[in-house]
């Protein structure tokens, strides 16, 4: 065990899955020589050399299209798309075609390639730096979404991702890629994907969260205790499809109070999602309205992030409205 | 690096060679002032990306671009526009905007992203907006505006105007989407546009060799049926000459030119790069030695239009300028909070609207000075 950055377990994973199957080929813009501008593929091309870890032209829809022809060809490619705002130019090879190359050929062409892209805000990086699009991604039947929010779950949800048999989007939160650190074993690390992991145990309110937006939680959570005496439950998501629905409602049962709390604009977003299954399966169970709290329904702004990203004082004032609902 | 031959594909084009070797008599069709005027222009972007930098690595702003080395295309393109041609620019072409007369405060304005920022703080830094001057919002998503200067270029030719649209792309951005869709539809089309295709040799770190396999990317814009051709981008006049060759045309409705331009990005990326990774010193070295403003400065000499001692006081007032100016953007606090609701939509739609009341109603109470501390 050792004691490592989110960034550091994204990179573990990289390195353990290409050691461990030569099919494992790692590509994008950058990558390369420059090791990612994040270097979270660092070493790759060091270790593996150039033809399985490799910087690409500049054209995303050119880095998924060939990233699915390798998997049809019997690779196992992990591309990676330098900021997920970027991930547009390559929106349709990923709706039309790596979603769905399983079900039209019948099983026949299954797609098993990962892509790994950064998201959220929290770097200064305005409009086209700082996207959460991972509502997208649930809305088109074939993809597999995750988001890790802590060092061991980037490195063990990875490589799950990789050894898998399904396309899956794995959006890493930019934000937190060195600030969070965390225990990460040395050995082989494989999480399933598919579980929520449960943050934190509370009684009288669930926070249902994923990624950068999971310290946030924590935080309020610790001032809702301080300032309330208010026990509060953080169910970490980490897989947003396909969707461990029965620890939300498991909660929601035992809290009857549920926040979903996402970065993304609030309309359509993940929440939604979230807000209608409980709604559907727990109903009876709720003591107030279930709440989301998410970004506002405008493009991402530069000056002003402070104030589009939920922080802890917008967690916890939702905390308190739940609480005092009559 | 940076390439001295011109690969040419229409010889009726400009011979870009015609200020290689220093010419004792003036370069035809130029008066002494109007080349000191380029030459000024050239430092004035160099200056002025010196204070970003200077700005960026204080603290002081957020993230910056600079376009050191590529001073000759945007000045060159400039001074042969019109006041009615537009321009599709990237990330890198902001010298032009203090070529077309905005103020750097009022660009250091964008870099703070304060309330005098016309554009409200909402974009990161270098992602400028001057409608007066028809320098066209951009985006940080590489290539997408290309098409836009197309379908602008065909409106312009469908309402009879006589303006034309020059956009940009980086090396890189010739293998995004929209660049062949731009070209696609500009050559079937005739628009009146020029595509500049400024190859700084690299895409953040990756090399233009491994960006295309082709023997140079003017091609592209042969593939296209688009008269293209390469020219030496760092020699001011060459750019300038071949960009009123291509307006001429594009006027005359001859339809649109590529013109890639040869140059060397001697800067980092951005504020977030660091070269030393991919690039080696001696590269580097080089390539400062074909640096356009030095260049420019002794054919300046050669022409006896131009010495040491105006040089030297040239660069200690613009350096002084840029000082006073961009302090002037430093305490000007931030945009009103209310304003990151307004301009979504022509009119705030009722759902956008609660989410504002509700904001303003209680969480602005609640001062957010120091980020990431817990206002309660
Ligand atoms: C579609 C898209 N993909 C990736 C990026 C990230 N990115 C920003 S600049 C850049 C390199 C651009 O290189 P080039 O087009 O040669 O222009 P230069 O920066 O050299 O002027 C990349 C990959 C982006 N902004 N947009």
């Amino acid at each position: 065990m050792a004691t490592k950055t989110l960034l550091q377990g994204v990179n573990d994973a990289l390195l353990q899955e290409m050691t461990r199957d030569d099919r494992v080929l790692v590509f994008g813009e950058d990558v390369g020589l420059n090791e990612g501008v994040f270097r979270a593929t660092s070493e790759l091309q060091k270790r593996f050399g150039k033809q399985r870890a490799f910087s690409t032209p500049l054209t995303e829809t050119g880095i998924i299209g060939v990233a699915i022809g390798m998997a049809l060809y019997g690779l196992k490619p992990v591309p990676e798309i330098q900021f997920a705002d970027f991930m547009y130019p390559a929106f349709d090879q990923i709706v039309s075609e790596l979603a769905k190359f399983r079900y039209r050929s019948g099983g026949e062409y299954p797609c098993p390639v990962v892509v790994r892209m950064p998201y959220g805000g929290g770097i200064r990086g305005g409009l086209y730096h700082s996207q959460s699009p991972e509502a997208y991604f649930c809305h088109t039947p074939g993809l597999k979404v995750v988001i890790p929010s802590t060092p061991a779950d980037a490195k063990g949800l990875l490589a799950s991702a990789i050894r898998g048999d399904d396309p899956v989007i794995f959006m890493e939160p930019k934000k937190i890629y060195r600030s969070v650190k965390g225990e990460v074993p040395d050995d082989e690390v494989l999480i399933p994907i598919g579980p929520a992991r449960i943050a934190q145990t509370g009684t009288d309110v669930t926070l249902f969260s994923f990624g950068a937006m999971i310290p946030v939680c924590m935080e309020a959570a610790e001032k809702a205790h301080e300032k309330l005496g208010v026990s509060v439950e953080v169910v970490d998501l980490r897989t947003l499809y396909p969707l461990d629905e029965a620890t939300i409602i498991e909660s929601v049962q035992k809290t009857g109070r549920a926040i979903v709390v996402t970065e993304s604009p609030k309309t359509c977003g993940y929440g939604s999602e979230i807000a209608a299954l409980i709604a559907e399966r727990a109903l009876d169970s709720l003591e107030a309205p279930v709440v989301r709290v998410a970004g506002f329904d405008t493009p991402f702004p530069y000056t002003l992030e402070k104030l589009y990203v939920p922080d802890a004082l917008r967690v916890f004032l939702a905390i308190q409205d739940v609480v005092n609902y009559q | 690096m940076v390439t001295k031959t011109p690969k040419m594909t229409d010889p009726k084009m400009t011979d870009p060679k015609i200020t290689e070797k220093p010419n004792p008599a003036l370069p035809s069709g130029y008066s002494g002032q109007q080349l000191v005027d380029l030459y000024k222009g050239m430092a004035l972007i160099r200056a002025f990306d010196e204070r970003q930098l200077k700005l960026q690595r204080s603290g002081r702003i957020g993230f910056c671009v600079v376009s050191t080395g590529e001073e000759a295309v945007q000045v060159g393109v400039a001074a042969a526009l019109e006041k009615q041609d537009w321009i599709f620019p990237t990330y890198r072409q902001h010298g032009m905007i203090l070529q077309r007369g905005v103020s750097v405060t009022d660009m250091a304005n964008q870099l703070y992203g304060n309330a005098n920022d016309r554009c409200l703080g909402r974009q990161m830094p270098v992602h400028y907006s001057f409608k007066e001057i028809n320098y066209v919002s951009l985006s940080s998503v590489i290539g997408t505006h290309l098409s836009h200067a197309v379908g602008a270029a065909m409106a312009a030719q469908y309402k009879g105007d006589d303006a034309v649209m020059v956009t940009f792309i980086g090396d890189g951005g010739t293998s995004s989407n929209d660049f062949h869709a731009a070209l696609t539809f500009a050559g079937v089309q005739k628009a009146p546009v020029v595509f500049y295709i400024v190859n700084n040799h690299y895409a953040i770190s990756h090399p233009v060799e491994e960006q295309c396999a082709a023997e140079s990317l003017h091609l592209k814009g042969v593939g296209y049926g688009i008269p293209s051709i390469k020219i030496d981008g760092n020699d001011l006049l060459a750019v300038h000459q071949a960009t009123q060759e291509a307006l001429n045309r594009a006027r005359a409705g001859e339809g649109p030119t590529l013109i890639e331009c040869d140059t060397y990005r001697m800067g980092p990326h951005s504020s977030s790069d660091d070269p030393t990774r991919y690039r080696d010193a001696a590269e580097q070295e080089a390539a400062n030695k074909a640096c356009p403003i030095g260049r420019f400065e002794k054919q300046l000499e050669s022409w006896g239009l131009w010495d040491d001692t105006q040089d030297k006081a040239l660069w200690t007032e613009l350096e002084q300028t840029m000082v006073d100016d961009t302090n002037l953007s430093e305490n000007v606090g931030e945009p009103t909070w209310e304003s990151l609701f307004d301009d979504v939509y022509a009119e705030v739609p009722p759902a956008l609207a609660r989410q504002r009341d509700e904001f303003m109603a209680r969480e602005s109470q609640f001062p957010r000075e120091n980020e990431g501390e817990f206002p309660l």
